[in-house]
């Protein structure tokens, strides 16, 4: 990328809160594939109906303030009516909290190539999610012949939080929905699934000359669903800008989409109506007025933050920086890591495990630990077993397939198949008697003084035991033998 | 003994229903043949009820006749104004755009009722959405004033007010947001209140102006209101506007003395300019009896009254604008049959089903809100109802109860301001600055002018119906105008 | 302030409100009336007073995050103007 341009990005992103009930209404957030199974008539914006504020959504605004440093969350918020019209949203308004918000002047810390950086939030807002659309005869509302109008997703609870335009990278922006979405995680009150639209991301994109002090003309990214597919379209998008500001041409403020088959940003629409939302304060909601204890109450509710876990990883249990990192980026996995360590001392062989061949399967299934057959009880029976000496650790890689994919323990597995490790030295002497007799060039060669012949035999004797053998064991008898 | 059974009143009824004098199932009856004759010239009903309302009066006769005691609704009949959710039977606003709409719930008030054994006869005609003070802006046809069928029944709650005053109704719900529960009550000569902001569940209630919509009772005298007040007041945890202190059993206050009320105060900027005299010097005449119940009278400045038209006209037309926005043909009511696209959907449903006031109100409330006059119209509107809220404060700490007119006049022709929409608005100026303020305030018959009754009205500070509600029956005691009853 | 047709016309889109040319005519004059009368407002000084949007101030009404199901669901389909299947179907959306 070019030099001479400096990037400004600031980024939106919209949190789905993990309650169980709608933000205004008793239907839950939990609702499968059929359409307007989930709703009421307060969701669906019934004449008469009236809207009521889930406590837990206000708790949870309350905890994510708390964790991304917010200097102003005590006070009064007020939640308005937006107003447009469009066949998702039932009463044609959406509740959302305008000029006084729950939350404003924040913080977090990103690490931008090994050293960290400070991205400011401007402010956390609550809202009401709206319903979903299916444009039926095209895949996008241009050409369609109708389109299907469900309010399952319709009041579920928002947070949204906006980022001061303090972000002058792709990778930078990429990195800070990253530790967003384990601060959110970890906070417990959103999924943090781009790919599931439980976070979602818009981009406000401006580029300006190295050194002025007036920002550019920005464009809005919208609609990205990975954060692959952000920094990649953010790239894109700052690649068209330098172009066209190189050609002469101006940038127009406008909403874009990130197409990732052609790897190029498009306008959504061209002749954009001028927006006239018309919020006024919501008359059938009373004002929301965080007080000192609600905040010291959200405080004690708040585990340790993917930042201190970090440290703490690399500091206390001596785990690599990339080991910790790899472990922290997902909730489950610590909390994994973390119950491993209650009955299990072995920090680093567990680390190893998790971040190794169990990431590596769940990775392939595409699937989380949760949704697998490992448990900690088990993977550290597992670890005991070759601790013990029972099976090897070429053996253990198989295991754990096993115990990830089903209800048995090591023991059992270990049991059925035979595969127990061989530590009997009568038993591994009889094989080893087998293979020397098999073999006299080979024992010809090591008496004669070439060493190699050695590895060869410890083989052909792990190879007659399929592996069974303790490798350990193999060496010393046969060195004992040939030396004898 | 049933022919005249559609002339009592709620506790007139209860007496007989106690006694076994009479059940359910004859009331109801009764009330039905008295609809059947008189409301081809009222005209107060949309929807009647009758197969559901004679199941329910035998629920309540069977539950009832072995029943120690019954409850003060238990067996009789109201009707509710059609902006009330009724699950299952149709409520329309008295507009074309929810002709057919069938709520999926309850109104809370409804529910009340019903849970206290009231039965529910049909739905009554309004101005459209609750927009209007004659009841000319119903989208099927307009209500008559049982008094003189030439003249209006005022509005919006005309046919709750017609349906009362005309017997074909023991009592009926209404919702007053500037003055449309106070204002056909004076019309039509029947009990009207608004009771304090909050104190009725709005849930259900379909909104026009959320911050000043409130649910009430009309009914034929002051005791009935005390007693309906009982059974419709309360918290509801559906509407967070909904007030959360215990309510007080209303009948207490029904002495017939003024008791703890010493003072009561006069509202200077009623009885000027715009008051027709007949209207002045019946209120002149109540403000005698209040002196000889023993009160001493005081007359109260209210300076921000001047502006509450104003104010009432940007708040409640930009908070209209948006709750109406709904009615926009994707999840019920009337979808335009011109709808080739969703735009034109939204226009031709919007055109074709709201009529021109309602059209006329979200026009004025969309600018209101709109992108550079916020501050100049709504903003400006919502100090100067902290205005008129810190006048009334000022005047009960003087006062204990504030009086006025009703309404400026008495009962207008049909047609003679449906093409005003500023002179019908005038007609709200002594009703208006009560639900700016959120206070409760009731209107009571206190007096006859050309055939028409003209409504003496009782404010008071926040909670305080029972005060209201004191003077009121104490006047009613002495005065009797509320027994004077239409001929039809 | 005096409204235009042209103000008119742009608030009604914003009201998505179909209306005729003598409907416009005729609400251009009326607004323009009520509006005249609504000006009487600003010879109150009001920068020092706040606003009021409850009269009956409240604040911190909560509801407990507990999930019920809806009994009423197929009513609420049943008014659908048009439906198909368990969605609310609606015309062609032009961009």
């Amino acid at each position: 990328m070019s030099k001479k341009y400096e990037i400004v990005i600031g980024l939106e992103i919209h949190a789905q809160l993990s309650t169980d009930s709608k933000i205004f209404c008793a239907c839950s957030t939990k609702f499968g594939n059929e359409p307007n199974s989930n709703i009421c008539p307060i969701c669906t914006g019934q004449p008469g109906v009236l809207p009521t504020l889930n406590k837990k959504v206000v708790e949870f605004a309350v905890k994510t303030s708390i964790a991304l440093n917010m200097k102003k969350i005590k006070g009064e918020s007020i939640f308005s009516r937006k107003q447009y019209f469009y066949p998702d949203l039932p009463k044609d308004f959406q509740v959302s909290q305008y000029d006084k918000p729950l939350a404003e002047h924040g913080e977090i810390e990103i690490e931008v190539d090994h050293s960290p950086k400070k991205i400011g939030i401007t402010r956390i807002h609550l809202e009401e999610d709206a319903g979903k659309l299916v444009h039926v005869g095209s895949d996008r509302i241009t050409g369609s012949d109708f389109s299907l109008v469900d309010f399952n997703r319709t009041g579920v609870p928002l947070m949204e939080i906006v980022s001061e335009p303090d972000i002058r990278s792709p990778e930078e922006a990429k990195l800070y929905v990253q530790e967003l979405a384990a601060i959110l995680s970890y906070l417990g009150v959103c999924d943090a699934k781009m790919e599931e639209g439980s976070l979602r991301c818009d981009a406000n994109i401006s580029i300006r000359p190295v050194g002025q002090k007036e920002f550019g003309t920005r464009t809005e990214l919208k609609n990205v669903n990975s954060t692959k597919a952000l920094k990649d379209g953010l790239t894109a998008e700052v690649e068209r800008q330098i172009e066209a500001l190189e050609s002469g041409e101006k940038i127009i403020q406008e909403t874009r989409h990130y197409d990732e088959k052609t790897g190029k940003t498009i306008a959504l629409r061209s002749k954009e109506e001028a927006h006239d939302y018309r919020y006024f304060p919501e008359p059938d909601l009373v004002p929301l007025v965080i007080s000192d204890a609600m905040i010291a109450e959200a405080r004690k509710d708040i585990g340790e933050l993917p930042q201190a876990k970090i440290k703490r990883y690399v500091e206390k249990l001596n785990l690599s920086a990339e080991a910790a990192d790899t472990i922290v980026a997902g909730k489950d996995l610590a909390e994994f890591f973390e119950k491993c360590l209650k009955s299990s001392d072995k920090a680093a062989e567990l680390s190893n495990w998790i971040i190794g061949s169990v990431t590596a399967y769940l990775n392939e299934k595409k699937i989380g630990i949760g949704q697998s057959k490992l448990t900690p009880k088990k993977l550290v029976a597992m670890l005991n077993l070759i601790e013990k000496g029972t099976i090897s650790k070429k053996i253990a890689k198989d295991v754990i397939v096993q115990l990830l994919e089903t209800e048995k323990s090591a023991e059992e597995i270990v049991k059925a198949s035979g595969t127990t490790q061989i530590s009997d030295e009568s038993e591994i002497e009889k094989i080893i008697d087998e293979v020397l007799a098999k073999n006299a060039k080979s024992v010809a060669d090591y008496k004669a003084g070439k060493i190699t012949a050695m590895g060869f035999l410890v083989g052909q004797t792990m190879k007659a035991t399929k592996g069974r053998a303790n490798p350990g064991l193999v060496n010393q008898l046969l060195q004992k033998k040939l030396s004898a | 003994m049933s022919d005249k059974l559609y002339t009592k009143t709620v506790h007139e009824l209860h007496q007989l229903m106690k006694t076994k004098k009479v059940s359910s199932v004859e009331l109801v009856t009764a009330i039905y043949e008295r609809i059947e004759q008189v409301d081809d010239k009222v005209k107060a009903y949309l929807t009647l009820t009758k197969a559901a309302a004679l199941i329910e009066a035998q629920k309540v006769d069977k539950r009832i006749a072995d029943a120690k005691e019954i409850g003060p609704l238990e067996g009789i009949p109201v009707a509710i104004k059609d902006n009330m959710c009724t699950e299952g039977v149709k409520t329309t606003c008295a507009s074309k755009i929810l002709a057919n709409y069938i709520p999926p719930y309850n109104a809370t008030a409804v529910t009340e009722l019903e849970d206290d054994g009231a039965i529910i006869l049909g739905k009554l005609n309004m101005d459209e959405f609750a927009m209007g003070s004659s009841c000319e802006n119903s989208a099927f046809f307009p209500t008559h004033n049982p008094w003189n069928l030439k003249t209006v029944p005022g509005g919006s709650s005309g046919g709750s007010a017609a349906a009362v005053a005309a017997d074909e109704a023991p009592f009926a719900l209404g919702s007053d947001t500037g003055g449309s529960i106070r204002q056909p009550a004076s019309f039509c000569g029947v009990v009207g209140m608004k009771p304090t902001y909050g104190r009725v569940s709005r849930y259900g209630l379909v909104a026009f102006a959320s911050s000043l919509d409130q649910i009430g009772p009309l009914a034929k005298d002051v005791t009935d209101t005390a007693i309906i007040m009982n059974v419709i007041c309360g918290y509801d945890p559906y509407d967070s506007t909904s007030i959360d202190k215990k309510v007080p059993d209303h009948t207490k206050a029904l002495t017939g003395k003024l008791d703890e009320i010493k003072t009561v105060g006069v509202v200077k900027e009623l009885l000027g300019k715009g008051i027709s005299p007949e209207v002045k010097k019946s209120i002149e005449e109540a403000i005698k009896v209040y002196e000889k119940l023993g009160a001493k009278i005081k007359m109260i400045s209210m300076p921000s009254f001047e502006y509450a038209l104003s104010c009432y006209y940007l708040v409640a037309t930009a908070e209209a604008s948006s709750n109406l926005a709904r009615y926009d043909g994707v999840k019920f009511g009337l979808r335009s049959a011109d709808s080739p696209d969703l735009l034109s959907m939204y226009y031709n449903t919007r055109r074709e089903g709201f009529g021109p006031e309602v059209k006329r109100r979200i026009m004025l409330g969309t600018y209101a809100l709109s992108s550079g006059y916020y501050d100049a119209y709504y903003l400006k509107a919502q100090k100067i109802r902290t205005l008129i809220k810190r006048d009334f404060e000022a005047a009960f700490k003087e006062v204990d109860v504030l009086i006025s007119p009703t309404t400026p006049t008495v009962a207008f022709n049909i047609g003679e301001k449906s093409d005003d929409p500023l002179s019908m608005y005038l007609s709200d100026i002594a009703t208006i600055p009560i639900n700016l303020a959120g206070i409760p305030a009731i209107s009571i018959p206190c007096g006859l002018a050309k055939g028409l009754p003209i409504g003496l009205q009782i404010m008071g500070n926040v909670l305080e119906e029972e005060k209201i509600i004191k003077a009121a029956y104490a006047f009613e005691q002495k005065t009797k105008w509320h027994k004077e009853r239409p001929k039809l | 302030m005096t409204i235009s047709k042209k103000d008119v016309e742009h608030v009604a889109k914003l009201a998505r409100l179909g209306l005729s040319e003598e409907e416009k005519e005729k609400l251009t004059q009326q607004l323009n009336d009520i509006l005249k009368y609504a000006e009487q407002i600003n010879q109150l000084d009001t920068d020092k007073v706040p606003p009021t949007s409850h009269s009956i101030p409240m604040q911190n009404v909560f509801r407990e995050d507990e999930a019920k199901p809806c009994r009423n669901t197929a009513d609420i389909l049943a008014n659908g103007p048009q439906t198909q299947e368990t969605t609310f179907r609606v015309p062609k959306m032009l961009e």
